[in-house]
């Protein structure tokens, strides 16, 4: 297939806007990038214009942690959907969680997951294997025949794992096979509650988790890296002090890194406050005070990359009382407006949020740094930063309308996302 | 916390969820309706007809005895139809939803929801999903509201001592795991008396709890000097798992409310508590029983605060269905 994008600003590997005429997709591969006064190809015969006038052309997004459902969870979400919603949401590479049902601790799922994912064609999925069978914090996987199996991380998808000594061999048998250990840092007896332990919770009488049993493990976790060598990624930090940590930890030369949810830049538990179980997440979203350090941490570079945290659910899994309804946020179609709304309110630069997202998470898992240059792949988003609209369910592809933006006056949306050279979504 | 959710647009009682939100205004005329209706408990003839016609039901998702037969009275006193659903018995158990069930229970044209649930949020989560026109009276959600109970606590601090200004009231107790607590803090300090104290252990107490607007103390006789009002709050034996407290005996030892202790408060100091009491656990049987104490008073205006809410928020369902329907037409 043969695109043609026509007058955008493409954003260099400098991190800078380059304005440009033309970018020809061709065979995957970006073929030419022709600027200013240059002649053009005119026997490029495109079977596909795109026009990105007032647009950003952006690298695909890479989001190292999304639910896509499958297998098991048909009524939340599938393969065919939540990759359709990724593309949408200007994501080319994603990593699915390994909690599905059957989770996925083995070749057979993680296969499974690969065949779905080839055959939707909408982004590349890279699973992360489930770091103990069963997500139980007992037993080691597989982790040879995931790896074999396409498997490009493992990870404990928020389970705790309750044994120290467990933990320290999952981290020495994952250095064996040079793969990285995603974990969700949480110590298991601190975390009884639904939302984050603060005046609010104190409030409205609803059971609080401590910061506490996020930054009692991120201490363990970083000690344990240090010891057995292997690359931490600590997903889905929440805590101001988790943040000093991973700062130290990396002035000390441990090879750890470091992301955090997009909605834990964006909200506080203050909107918890009329139980709106939209905000009801794991982590739990935490005070003003901790989100202004996780802002500060993703300039810094503290925090090296942001994730969408997708966790799609079927209505009824919110329609409960706030205790009982499911934690998550629908969140991977909406990534780049939630962006838009970091740059103009949060003081967060729209380009260390795209860098967040796409040079840092290459980085993370080992991946070639994503370019728009001739001869790199075309994986490629074109947005359009200004355009105000406002969302309603039913235009979510994602089975999960569990988004607080609907039915919100909204600032940027993907016009086309382009994913090895075909366009796996375009807005008309 | 605003909940706008329990009020309508004229700002008078729609729901009646939590105390967070309403004015000093608003909690007044729920002490002088309330002690307007109490003469109603003392008529041969206990009924008024404010409610007549009107199907109220008693949706208690966790059993209680005295909260529920209270609201079954308060109902009936208003002359209205009530049925008693008992959740253990009834579909929750075979995997009904709430919002389900709720939808049924609407199908058979109720007015009312009286809602007690093991859930914080829950009865907002009802007014929430329910049809307009339903009224939804909270009658103790998790740890965070039971607003009927703090009234009534209000009700019978104000008939002990004619006013709220210049008091001062000490909230001994698990506070931690208290509706009453938050609601009653919420309430005295909406209606302007000079000091709210708690007195626990830390274990008892919640993250930030002055936040709440509460002067802290760990001692007992240090928390009650120069108190008017002194409540006690119900100790559950399941405390004594997970180390929030070593035995009874220690709490009775360092909190439980004996005569000797009573001495370091006011003299006129009114003892109450929201039952049921753990005699020799929280309090002496000598406090409980004598003559400071006003527990079973409590119990009384707890029939005339419930008529009081149940016919202020029906009437405001009624004025919003009026409104919607002009604007209808």
């Amino acid at each position: 297939m043969k695109i043609e994008i026509t007058n955008g600003k493409l954003l260099t590997t400098l991190g800078e806007w380059q304005s440009f005429d033309r970018i020809q997709i061709s065979d995957g591969i970006i073929h030419r990038i022709y600027q200013g006064d240059s002649l053009s190809n005119s026997k490029f015969n495109a079977d596909a214009q795109i026009d990105a006038q007032g647009c950003y052309v952006l690298p695909g997004l890479i989001d190292l942690n999304a639910s896509l459902r499958e297998p098991g969870y048909s009524v939340k979400g599938s393969i065919a959907s939540e990759t359709a919603a990724a593309a949408a949401g200007g994501v080319t590479t994603l990593c699915c969680t390994p909690e599905t049902d059957p989770i996925n601790d083995s070749e057979a799922v993680t296969k499974l997951i690969k065949d779905l994912s080839h055959k939707s064609n909408k982004c590349k999925v890279l699973p992360l294997g489930a770091l103990t069978k069963g997500l139980r914090g007992e037993q080691l996987s597989e982790y040879a025949a995931l790896k074999q199996a396409g498997c490009i991380a493992l990870s404990n998808a928020y389970h705790p794992i309750k044994n120290l000594a467990i933990t320290k061999r999952c981290f020495e048998y994952a250095k064996t096979h040079d793969l990285s250990v995603f974990i969700n840092p949480i110590e298991a007896s601190l975390h009884e509650g639904v939302m984050h332990d603060n005046h609010v919770s104190t409030t409205i009488g609803l059971q609080g988790i401590p910061s506490l049993a996020e930054t009692i493990a991120v201490s363990q976790l970083i000690q344990l890296a240090e010891i057995s060598g292997a690359h931490l990624h600590l997903s889905q930090l929440s805590a101001a002090d988790s943040v000093s940590q991973v700062k130290i930890a990396k002035e000390r030369g441990i090879n750890v890194t470091a992301d955090v949810a997009i909605h834990h830049l964006l909200y506080t538990d203050e909107q918890v406050e009329n139980f709106n179980s939209v905000f009801h997440c794991m982590p739990p979203i935490r005070s003003e005070s901790d989100r202004l350090s996780l802002l500060e941490g993703v300039r810094s570079g503290a925090i090296d990359a942001i994730t969408s945290a997708h966790q799609p659910h079927e209505a009824a899994a919110k329609q409960m009382p706030f205790g009982e309804t499911e934690p998550g946020m629908s969140n991977i179609e909406l990534l780049l407006t939630m962006a838009v709304e970091l740059n103009d309110h949060h003081k967060l630069p729209f380009t260390n949020f795209v860098s967040a997202m796409t040079t840092q998470s290459a980085s993370i898992l080992r991946l070639k740094k994503p370019e728009i240059s001739e001869g790199c792949a075309a994986n490629l988003c074109i947005f359009d930063p200004s355009e105000t609209w406002s969302l309603k369910a039913e235009g979510l592809l994602s089975k999960g309308k569990n988004s607080p933006l609907i039915e919100q006056q909204l600032k940027g949306k993907v016009k086309a996302t382009i994913y090895e050279g075909t366009i796996a979504f375009s807005h008309n | 916390m605003q909940s706008p959710l329990q009020l309508t647009e004229s700002g008078r009682l729609k729901h009646f969820l939590t105390i967070s939100g309403l004015s000093k205004t608003l909690l007044t005329e729920i002490l002088d309706t309330a002690d307007s209706l109490i003469e109603v408990g003392e008529r041969q003839i206990k009924k008024v007809p404010l409610l007549r016609g009107k199907t109220v039901v008693n949706l208690f998702f966790e059993a209680s005895t005295r909260t529920r037969s209270t609201f079954e009275l308060a109902a009936k006193r208003l002359s209205a139809d009530v049925l008693n659903i008992n959740i253990n018995t009834s579909a929750a158990s075979k995997g009904e939803s709430l919002s389900d069930m709720l939808r049924n229970l609407e199908a058979m044209a109720s007015d009312m929801f009286v809602v007690r649930h093991a859930q914080s949020g829950a009865a907002h989560f009802i007014a929430e999903s329910v049809t307009p026109g339903v009224a939804i009276v909270n009658a103790g959600d998790g740890w965070h509201a039971h607003p009927t109970q703090a009234m009534l606590d209000m009700l019978t601090i104000r008939q002990n001592k004619g006013q709220f200004e210049g008091l001062k009231v000490a909230i001994i107790g698990d506070i931690l795991h208290s509706r009453v607590a938050r609601s009653q803090i919420r309430a005295l300090n909406t209606l302007g008396v000079e000091e709210v104290r708690v007195i626990a252990p830390n274990t008892l107490l919640p993250t930030q709890v002055e936040s709440l607007g509460v002067t802290v103390f760990n001692n007992l006789e240090q928390g009650l000097d120069d108190i008017d009002v002194i409540i006690m709050l119900r100790l559950q034996k399941e405390r004594m798992h997970g180390a929030l407290l070593p035995s009874e005996q220690e709490y009775f030892e360092l909190y439980g409310l004996t005569q000797e202790k009573l001495k370091c408060a006011k003299p006129d100091a009114i003892v109450m508590h929201p039952g049921p009491i753990n005699r020799g656990v929280e309090i002496e049987s000598e406090v409980a029983d004598g003559p400071q104490s006003v527990i079973l008073d409590q119990v009384t205006n707890g029939i005339a605060i419930r008529m009081a809410v149940m016919s202020m928020a029906m009437s405001g369902q009624t004025e919003t269905k009026n409104l919607l329907a002009e604007n209808a037409s």
